[in-house]
């Protein structure tokens, strides 16, 4: 399953070799994981819980080391949160509960002394960004959950890193407000082209979403196979209503089937 | 919507209620101190053995210059007690957060000098130090283990996500402490605080109580035991009074500084509907 014989000529960001991650507790959360993150690409990483994928996530932002195996970036040097090269958007908003929506937006900046007026300026247009513009005084206990989710990607986008790490960002949302915010990540998407890495359980929003789909096994996590999705973007509701759309989420979802059966999950 | 600001305006029920709960407590008072005069003047009881609320209340008039002094000098002690409680516990547990060491070899002697029995060490201090020292140092120990306890709790009670997302974004240590750690153990350093003011007071009360038996001292806990000696009940009860009075102030000021600091953002702070 090399993954990176799949698409010859395009350059990868990240390459993950061999990765063996276990925990001091015994549990090995992934073995024997190659995988290949391209520029500017939307890939998922789909799988059921606790196959390791944002195990997977953490490894890449460097929020955790491999036991085996290695995490390389072949275009140069890692890059560093600390420089602001890789935002990560967490299964929950994570915001500071003290802090309004603009420090919350402005923190990734604010650790590193970066310039006031800059800062502002910043923070306003991610806010832009992500539609909460005229929130920034907000308190996040005074959001919704989607609009807390916003905030925390407009965190995520702040430093405009090369490489955005989700780790199933709208799992607790309820439907409606999940593909408003699916629509408006594509929308942003596009218009950034950053390398977004996705990490979610449904197959649904993996589909729609993404150029191509990881999909893991269970215990240990492994990639089982990779689905390129080709449909045009931009994606909307014609899409997600599509005969295609249903045939590619069927042939996802019986992958990830047999990759669960084979995992033994 | 959920989430969204609780409306300004206090349903009629809600103010009912509100106004209840501050109307209640007032009339079993009234009730009580009725009951308490009316059962002193029927029984006839003297007054050296319970003197009568409008005694009470006449004694704090005529003794006020006397007990107003000794009140300010039980408030300083207190406060002196307190504001070292909060430096010292706050500080100490910040210590103890970034020393994994450090925190192992004390903690336990921290728990240790809050287990025994202030009472009992009073004597012992008042030995040691000079008077005033000694009473502060009792007002101290009794106060300062809460918040040591509650700050310690507190700064380990940081969102794990949260943390990495610092670390993530390459933040110092100061920086996690400064902008991580205190702002999220504030609710409960503030929660300390409210148990260390009502025992910052019984720690100088009982340090006084103890000092007052060697034959110094003008707080108030020393007008209670001196005059019991001179069996005038009624300053006695006067001086008690006091301390009451001084123990709620303080719980409800407390109580209004915390709630202030947390009113934009802890659950703790924010007034709900229904």
């Amino acid at each position: 399953m090399a993954a990176a014989e799949l698409q010859s000529g395009g350059d990868v960001s990240v390459s993950l070799r061999g990765v063996n991650k276990t925990f001091a507790s015994g549990i090995t959360a992934l073995d024997r994981l190659d995988l290949d993150l391209r520029p500017g690409e939307f890939v998922s990483l789909l799988g059921p819980s606790g196959c390791g994928k944002s195990t997977a996530l953490r490894l890449v932002a460097g929020l955790m080391e491999p036991t085996r195996g290695t995490v390389s970036w072949p275009g140069g040097q890692r890059p560093s949160g600390r420089h602001g090269q890789i935002g990560f958007v967490f299964q929950e908003p994570t915001l500071m509960p003290w802090a309004s929506v603009a420090g919350n937006v402005a923190l990734p900046l604010s650790l590193r002394r970066f310039d006031r007026a800059a800062t502002d300026a910043r923070v306003a247009a991610s806010l832009k960004q992500v539609g909460l513009d005229g929130f920034a005084a907000s308190y996040p206990r005074e959001l919704s959950g989607g609009m807390k989710m916003r905030a925390s990607i407009a965190r995520a986008l702040v430093t405009e890193p090369a490489l955005l790490l989700m780790d199933e960002p709208f799992a607790a949302l309820d439907e409606v407000t999940r593909f408003r915010l699916n629509d408006d990540l594509l929308a942003l998407w596009r218009e950034v082209r950053r390398t977004v890495v996705f990490v979610t359980h449904s197959v649904f929003e993996s589909v729609y979403l993404s150029e191509r789909i990881v999909v893991m096994t269970s215990r240990p996590g492994r990639v089982f196979t990779e689905i390129k999705i080709d449909a045009p973007y931009p994606r909307d509701r014609q899409f997600r209503t599509s005969a295609d759309y249903a045939a590619l989420c069927r042939q996802v979802s019986e992958a990830l089937a047999d990759a669960t059966v084979g995992g033994g999950a | 919507m959920n989430g969204d600001p609780v409306a300004p305006v206090m349903p009629a029920r809600n103010r009912a209620e509100h106004a209840l709960r501050l109307l209640l407590p007032v009339v079993v008072l009234a009730l009580s101190v009725l009951v308490w005069e009316l059962i002193v003047r029927v029984r006839e009881i003297p007054p050296y053995v319970l003197p009568g609320p409008g005694l009470v209340f006449r004694t704090l008039i005529a003794d006020w210059a006397l007990l107003s002094d000794s009140l300010v000098v039980t408030l300083i002690t207190t406060l002196q007690g307190f504001v070292l409680a909060v430096v010292g516990g706050v500080g100490l547990a910040v210590l103890f957060n970034q020393s994994r060491l450090i925190e192992y070899s004390f903690y336990p002697y921290a728990v240790i000098l809050q287990v025994t029995p202030i009472v009992a060490i009073a004597p012992l201090l008042l030995v040691w130090l000079p008077q005033e020292a000694a009473v502060l140092a009792c007002a101290w120990i009794v106060a300062f283990f809460p918040v040591l306890a509650n700050t310690t709790l507190g700064l380990n009670s940081v969102d794990h996500n949260l943390a990495d997302l610092f670390r993530l974004y390459g933040a110092s240590r100061l920086q996690v402490l400064r902008r991580l750690k205190l702002p999220a153990a504030l609710p409960y350093i503030l929660g300390g605080l409210k148990i260390a003011g009502g025992l910052s007071l019984i720690g100088a009360v009982v340090a006084e109580m103890a000092a007052s038996s060697a034959g110094a001292g003008s707080g108030l806990a020393y007008r209670i035991a001196e005059s019991g000696y001179r069996l005038n009940i009624p300053r006695m009860f006067a001086a008690l009074v006091l301390l009451s009075v001084a123990g709620i102030v303080i719980y409800f000021a407390l109580a209004l500084f915390s709630h202030l600091m947390l009113r934009r953002w802890h659950e703790s702070a924010v007034s709900r509907e229904g």
